[in-house]
Order: structure tokens, then sequence, then C-alpha cells
């Protein structure tokens, strides 16, 4: 059961998640011909919240499970919605990953040469949803939030994307509203059927919601209890995405510029699993061990089926949207299986491929801002025409196959020590996915890198400095963390013991 | 039929608007139909003196009138104050649209006190207590519908339009005058009260189940709910813009108004639980909600495949009286709530959207989806306050659209109508779609032209002035939603 620390009310989450909000609205209202002046604004605007992400870093508490940091406001007084915001060990690091990755973006975005304005804006917008998901603690506010992020994510990849660019949009538009409207009943019938116990009236409080004691008698029918884990389930998976509601991802991928790209793999995916493990499991925590196996195998389906897709794609980007898939599998593998080791591996993994796969898309922007193509086939022996950007391409290629010493491994590791104990066979499928996951890695990095020189691109500049601001951090954190994990898993330990101490068997 | 000086108290915005009528045709005259700003300014002014008589005087209590004709209490007031609302934003939405002010036009000046009259005609439907006065106002309202439909004389659409308006509505009317003789042949009474008195022994049987089906029909066609929405698409899209606005908006909210009024009232009885029951075992929630159900569901499939944006917002318009009848099949005071919450945020957002086709009407060459190429690098505050209508009409937050739908979905799964409201939300899905064809026209694809459009201001002010609520009443919404739970307090308590 989660509760508030006391004396932790805090206004620093509401600035992380409308100080960019007000950077959109000022935005807005500057002259659009200044492009560098969109650029140095919303850079100004995505660096205070990484700022005050440093800080949150360092007056968290990780020697509790309590939610911190809180600040609980009257919304809507006569139905029961609350401003209810605060981070516990489960959602501080999506906070931090969002801040991060947010201002890195900025910085990628900066060859953007159409309306500016725009987009920019519409970025800025895009973190305050994203943020706000991750720290809503009243569950209508976190619909909103929810759904305030599709609007401008709709925009960059409909107007800022490639050739494909409208079916993708719509179509990530549509998939993940499909899903988030089944999260919407599944609200209401949460709400009229749990009691806030101080005042005996409905509540949209997920503290409230996770005391099982606040459930009314309707809510206590295990067909009802499992109908309503459904309906969250697959609104969530939609987002993860899990096989098979998968499809919207590669094309939205594929279409989206490369900073879009890097939010969508490194931030919007955390939200379905975020989601599962905030809402689903301590709501509706028998549900979550009813439907463990499934869970299971569907993370091993994950696990296979994007590595064979991303084997055989011959678009880099799309390789690395599978490989996505891929890796979202190990995060759900972690989550079926109710241990220490193996929900740690899942939110660690959460982070880790945030960074990693971030780095990834990164890289693939940085070849199809030159070559204006992303053919696998159409390169080769890059490593001597672009030695450095091969270096940094590597080191993150060989974290998403899981080399040990970089930080994808850590989560990977762990999730296979905790799952092996309660699913042997499907864990053995699934460490299948890592071999394969060093097949399609290498075999591109060989096909790109290696061999003898593609004369075309025998002078491409190297990788420039504003690109390797954008990666370097991203790349010492990916290392750091993958010799010295414990910042972060003592982060999230206290949280999680304390999640999987409320789920019977 | 007793009348009373005293009366007149409570019908005061009432007889301004109907004053009002009188003054425009006068004013019409006078300037022999020159000077057109006369009507136009007279009805401005009549709906203003209305608007703030209504606001200095809410009534506290119900209060029956004109013998018991009419009811003036919480629930009239909640319609009055929309139905005035309405009729003055489309006037000034009129005035500056070349449908209707073209100098190829006639009769321009009549054109107001014809919109007075419909003002008058509205209120009088939502206060109606008796099936007499319910006759006569829906009547009052069609017959100046339908001179509106056809209110561009010259214009062959404009004609058909009338004429099918015509056609539907005088069957619809002729069946449910139909039912209503029934109504009186079972109960022997015309008052909304004397049918509950004479309906409370519960032998309505097959007859009752006749009348109600009859009744619905003449108010089904008043909503354009299916089955009987056949000439919504056609009127709405063959009559001058600005009056497919009135349409979408106000005769539709007024059948509602008087629908709540005459099954809650006459219909339905609340136990001393404060809880809602039928009076009969005739199932007629059941009827309506699988009305409600083919109406949503036929209004989003056939938006999908249109590429007028009018015909787009007809075609929505229906799938959003199948989201409201959600509200109203439940028998719960919050359904209902829902329900005048979802058509007051409705006015604003349909308004708002066929505005935006009235200010390009005027400029844009056609009304087709792709004439809306480019929009939003051409026409950046007008694409982007269409977008917010939009997504108000989708029903995503953070607009007002959203809290409606949301207290809908709310009070049917209250009710336990899970399979509507989970039907109402996979529409809602679908609706995102087409919505999102305009949207992808104004954003995606390059203009043709460019160079502004050109609007003319008092559109631009008027979107902002609609486009603000939307918004606003998306984030912050408490003093609606109290107005519309006490608006109905008076209704349902006083019985």
């Amino acid at each position: 059961m989660l509760e508030l620390a006391d004396g932790g009310s805090s206004s620093l989450l509401t600035w992380m998640t409308f100080f960019p909000l007000l950077g959109a609205v000022v935005i807005s209202l500057l002259p659009s011909r200044n492009q560098n002046l969109h650029r140095w604004t919303a850079l100004g605007f995505s660096l205070v919240p990484l700022v005050l992400a440093v800080k949150l870093f360092m007056v968290f508490d990780r020697s509790t499970s309590d939610v911190q940091l809180w600040t609980q406001v009257d919304w809507i007084r006569t139905f029961h919605i609350q401003y209810f915001v605060g981070v516990d060990g489960i959602s501080v690091t999506m906070v931090l990953l969002t801040a991060l990755l947010c201002a890195v973006c900025v910085v990628a975005s900066w060859g953007i040469q159409r309306a500016t304005k725009g987009y920019f804006a519409l970025f800025l917008l895009l973190e305050t949803g994203m943020m706000g998901v991750f720290v809503s603690l009243d569950f209508f506010l976190f619909y909103v939030f929810w759904e305030v992020m599709l609007l401008p994510m709709y925009f960059l990849i409909g107007v800022w994307g490639g050739p494909r660019k409208e079916y993708a949009a719509i179509k990530f538009f549509l998939y993940t509203l499909a899903g988030s409207v089944l999260m919407l009943l599944v609200m209401i019938a949460l709400y009229f059927n749990v009691n806030d116990p101080s005042t005996g009236g409905h509540t949209f409080n997920m503290l409230h919601m996770m005391a099982q004691a606040n459930h009314g008698e309707w809510l206590l029918d295990p067909t009802i209890r499992h109908i309503l884990f459904l309906g969250l389930f697959i609104g969530f998976a939609i987002k993860v995405p899990i096989v098979p509601f998968h499809t919207w991802l590669p094309d939205a991928h594929v279409e989206a510029p490369t900073a879009v790209s890097v939010i969508l793999a490194g931030v919007l995916l955390k939200m379905g699993t975020y989601g599962i493990l905030r809402i689903c499991y301590p709501i509706l925590p028998d549900a979550a061990a009813w439907f463990a196996y499934p869970l299971a195998i569907l993370g091993a389906v994950n696990i296979i089926y994007g590595a064979m897709c991303a084997m055989a794609q011959t678009d880099m980007k799309k390789l690395v949207a599978y490989s996505s898939v891929s890796h979202m599998g190990y995060v759900l593998l972690g989550m079926a299986v109710f241990n220490e080791a193996g929900i740690t591996g899942a939110v660690l993994q959460m982070f880790n491929h945030g960074t990693i796969t971030a780095m990834l898309f990164l890289m693939v922007g940085v070849i199809y801002d030159r070559a204006h193509h992303r053919e696998i086939n159409g390169f080769g022996g890059l490593g001597t025409s672009m030695p450095k950007y091969t270096t940094v391409f590597s080191l993150a290629l060989f974290a998403a196959l899981g080399l040990p010493g970089l930080s994808g491994f850590v989560g990977e590791a762990l999730v296979f020590v905790g799952a092996f104990e309660v699913y042997r066979v499907v864990t053995i499928v699934s460490v299948l996915g890592i071999i394969l996951g060093a097949a399609y890695v290498l075999w591109m990095l060989q096909r790109v890198f290696l061999g003898p020189l593609n004369e075309k691109y025998a002078d491409t500049p190297d990788i420039n400095r504003r690109e390797l601001i954008t990666v370097l951090p991203i790349a010492a954190l990916v290392i750091f963390l993958g010799v010295f994990p414990p910042p972060i898993i003592n982060m999230i330990k206290v949280s999680l013991l304390n999640l999987i101490a409320q789920i019977p068997g | 039929m007793n009348f009373t000086w005293s009366d007149a108290a409570y019908f005061g915005p009432e007889a301004v608007m109907g004053l009002t009528f009188l003054l425009c045709v006068l004013g019409d005259l006078v300037t022999r139909g020159r000077r057109h700003v006369v009507p136009f300014g007279t009805l401005l002014v009549g709906t203003a003196i209305s608007l703030v008589l209504a606001l200095l005087h809410p009534p506290v209590s119900s209060h029956a009138i004109l013998g018991q004709m009419v009811v003036v209490d919480g629930f009239a007031h909640f319609f009055r104050l929309l139905f005035l609302g309405i009729t003055f934003v489309t006037a000034l939405l009129s005035w500056s649209s070349r449908e209707i002010m073209g100098r190829d036009r006639e009769h321009q000046g009549e054109f107001y006190a014809l919109a007075a009259m419909l003002c008058f005609g509205m209120m009088v439907m939502a206060e109606s207590a008796d099936i007499v006065m319910l006759a006569l106002s829906l009547e009052a309202v069609s017959i100046t519908s339908y001179i509106l439909a056809g209110f561009a004389r010259f214009s062959f659409r404009s004609s058909e339009a009338a004429l099918k308006y015509v056609l539907w509505g005088a069957v619809s009317s002729a069946v449910m005058l139909y039912g209503l003789s029934l109504f009186y042949g079972l109960t022997g009474a015309t008052s909304y009260e004397g049918i509950r008195a004479g309906l409370s022994g519960g032998q309505g049987g097959m007859a009752l189940l006749v009348a109600i089906l009859f009744v619905m029909a003449g108010i089904g066609y008043k909503i354009s709910a299916v089955p009987f929405h056949f000439w919504t698409p056609d009127v709405y899209e063959g009559a001058p813009a600005p009056v497919a606005a009135i349409f979408a908006s106000g005769p539709k909210i007024a059948g509602f108004a008087l629908m709540i009024r005459f099954f809650y009232v006459a219909l339905v009885q609340d136990d001393s639980q404060g809880t809602l029951a039928l009076l009969d075992d005739v199932q007629w929630p059941w009827v309506l909600a699988i009305i409600s159900a083919a109406t949503m569901t036929l209004g989003n499939m056939a938006a999908i495949r249109q590429n007028s944006v009018r015909r787009l917002l007809a075609y929505s318009s229906i799938a959003h009286v199948g989201y409201m009848l959600m509200g109203f099949v439940v028998l719960s005071a919050n359904g209902l709530a829902a329900v005048l919450f979802y058509l007051f945020v409705y006015a604003i957002m349909t308004i708002g959207a066929f505005l935006v086709v009235v200010a390009l009407n005027n400029r844009v060459s056609g009304e087709e989806i792709d004439d809306y190429a480019g929009l939003g690098f051409r026409e950046p505050l007008v694409a982007a306050m269409m977008f917010l209508f939009l997504i108000s009409l989708t029903g995503l937050p953070p607009t007002a659209g959203f809290i409606g739908k949301f207290y809908l979905f709310a009070a049917a799964g209250e009710a336990g109508l899970w399979w509507l409201a989970i039907l109402g939300v996979l529409n809602s899905v679908v609706s995102l779609y087409y919505y999102m064809r305009i949207a992808r026209a104004m954003y995606f694809t390059p203009p043709e032209l460019s160079g502004r459009v050109g609007l003319a201001q008092a559109h631009l002010i008027l979107l902002v002035v609609l486009a603000v609520p939307t918004l606003v009443l998306g984030v912050f919404w408490s003093p609606l939603k109290e107005f519309a739970d006490q608006s109905l307090r008076m209704l349902l308590g006083g019985g």
C-alpha cells in the first residue's frame, strides 16, 4: 500500500511539469521568422526541468516507498477530482529520463527548418504531457495528461515526418486512443466503486484505489476484477507495444523526425509498462497474479518476434524500432515474475532502454541527415570515413545487444535471473532473444561500417560537435550504469519490494 | 384558461422575444427592406434585453403559468439562457455571411425576424407542460425552420433542402400528433401532470407503447435521431451555412429539452428514496437505448465517407445525438445533468465549427475537405481554433467536449449500461478518424495558394469568443456542472 510521506509536500514536480508548457506559450508568441530564437528558447525551457531533475535526484529519499514531493489540491470538488502529483521509486526514474531526453532532443532538433515555432511549441507541450503522466496520482489527472500528450505527437509526426507521415500519424493516434478509451471506462468503473476512506464518497485518488479495503462490493467479484484488469492492460499494451498491438510502432518510428523517434521509443513506450506497474498491479493485485503467466508468455513473444522482425529489416530505423519491441519484451517478462530480481530488472531495463534506444535513433538520424536514406545495404565501410561516428554508434549497438559492462546487460541479466526461478521454459526460450539480438546488431554493424568503403560516402563529414553534445551525455550514462548500477537500483528498490508484497501468491 | 397579469412577470424573456419578432418585421417594413441594420439591430437589442431579464430573475421555484400550459422553472431557465445565447451568436454570425447578406440576396431583414421567432418557439418548447403547448411550440419552431432552410430561394439546393425538411417534418408531426391523441385517449388529460396521474395505474399496455413510439418519431425528427435523421445532411448542406449552424444547435437542443420534460414529468416517477422509476412497465428506455446506439454508430460510420465539411458535420451532429441519448435513458438525475452539460458544450463547439465553415465560405472556393488544404499555414489562428473545436467534438482533453462525454459515459456506467458506454467510447475513436481528416487537410497538406485568406473581423472575434469556453470548460467546469444540476432540481424534485 502506498502512502504519502509526512511533510513531503513540494512544488518541485509541478514546476517540472508545467515549465515546458509555459515555454510552449512563450514560443508561440515569438515572431515566426527568427528560427534561432525558437531553438534557444526551447532549449532554455527544457533545461530548467533537467536542472530540477538533478535536484530531484539529490533530494529523493531512497529509504522509503512512500510518495514524496507531493502536491494535493482540489480541482473539481463535486466530482472528487484532485490535482495530485508526487513520485515514488517507480516513477522517479521515468521523470529523470523524460527530463534528460527532452533536453537532448531539443538539441537534436536543431536542424529542423520548417515551421520551427510550431515544432518547438508542440515539443514542449509533449514534455508537459509526459511529465504529467509520470507524476499524476489522481486517475483523472493521469488520463488528461495521457491524452494531452497524443495531440502534439500527432502533429510532430504528421507535419515534420517522412513520406508516409499522414498514415503513420493517424494510425498512431487511433491505436492509442482506442486503448485509452478502454482505460477511461475502467476509470469510471473504479470511481464509482472505490470509497474515499475519509469522506465515504467516490474518488479518483490512486492511493485510495490501491488500498483494497476501499473497494466496494461490486469490485470484489473476481470476474469483474479480471475484466477491469484486461481493459486497463489493453490500453497500456498498445502503448508498450505488446504484440499483436505493435503495428503502429514501426510506421510511426520510420516517419517521425529523429528527435520525435527518440521520445517515442525513449519515453512513450515506457508509459505503457509504467501504467501497468502504477495502476494495474497495485489496484488489482490479485488479477495481476492471475494474469502473470500469460503476461510472461507475451513478454517472450515480444522478445523473439521483435528480434526476428528486426533481423528482416533493411531500413535502419525500422530495425531499431523492432529492437524496441524486443527489448520491451524483457521488461514484460521481468514484470510478470513478482520477485525482487525480476521486477527490479524490468524497471532498470525501462530506464536503460530509454537511454540506449535514444542513442540508436540519434545515430540513425546523423547518417540520415548526410545520406538522406537509411538502407542498411546502401552503405559499407563507413568505419574508415567516419571513425568517430562509428565508435559512438558501435557503443550504442553493443549496449543494445546486452554486452556486459554496458547498462543494457544489467537489466536483462536481472530479468532472466528473476524469471528463471518462476517460468523456466519461457525464460529459456526468451534467452534466445539475446542471440537473435546479437545477430541483427552485429549483422547491421558489419554491413554498414565494415567491409569495403562505399565510395559514394567517402567524403561524408564525420559526426559534428552538436551531434556529439546530444549523444555523449547519454553514452556516459550508459557506460556508468553498466559498470555501477546502484544509483538507479537504490532509487527503485524499496518501492518495488513494497509493490510485489501486495501481490498474492 | 385563466390569464393573470402576474403571469407576465414570469414570461418576461419570452414576451420580449415575441415583441422583438414584431418589431423586426415592422422595422423591415418601415425601411422598405433596404436598411437591414434595423431588424438586425432590433434582434440584437431584443435578445440582449431578454437575456438580461432572464439573468435578473432566475426562477426560484417551479411556476406554472398561462393556464398551466407553460412551466417556468430552473430547467426552463437553463435553456432560456442557452437559446438566447445561440440566437445572439448566430445573428452576429449571419450578419457578415455572404450567403445571408450577399448583394444578390433578397429580404435579408426578414432573416432576423425569423431568428427572433425561432428563439421564442424554442424557449416555449423547453417550458411546455401540456401536450397542446408541446405541439404548438414544436410547430412554431418547425415552420420557422422550413422558411430559414429555403432562405436562399434562388439556390436549387436551398429550395431542395426546404422541401425535404417540410415533407419529413409534416409526416413526423402528423405521427406525433396521433401519438399525443393516444395519450389523451388513455388518460383524458392534456397536461403532463395529468397524464402522469392517469398512467399511474400502470394499465397502459400496448396503446401506451404505441403512443410513446409515435411521440418519439416527432421528437426524433427534431433531434435527428436514427431512423428519423435522413433529412439532416441534405438540409445542412443545402441551407445557407449560418442556418445550418442554427439548425445543428438550436432546434436540436430544444427538441432535447422538450423530450426531457415530457418523458421525465409524464412518464417517470421518483420514489421516496430520490431514485427515478418508470410509471408503467413499458420499457421505453430500452427502445431509446437502442436508438442511441444506432444513432451514434450510424452517424459516425456515415461521416467517415463524407468529403464535404458540411455533410461531415451534419453526420457528426447525428452521432452526438446518440451520445446524448445515452444520458437520457439511464433514468437518473446524473444522466440528465450530463445531457444538459453536453448540450451546452455541444452548442458552443458545433456553432464554432460551423462558424469556421461560414467564415471560409465567404473566401475559399468550396466546402470540400480538400479546400481546407494548408489552412494551418495560411490562417494559423482560425485553423488552430477549428482544431480545438474538432478535438472537443472528438472528446479529447483538455476540452469541454471531453468533460461532457466523460459525464455521459460516467452516467451510463453508473447505471450499469456498460454495453452502451463501450459502444460510445468506440464510436469516439471512430469519430477521431474523420475529424482528423479536416485537421490533416489543414496542417499536413501544403496549401495550393499562399498568402492569407482574409476573414471578416467579426468572425474572428466570434471564433475567439467560442474557443475560449471550449478550452476553459475543459479545465474548470464546476460552475456549468452545478448550474446543470441545479436546473434539474425543480424539474425532478418538484415533480
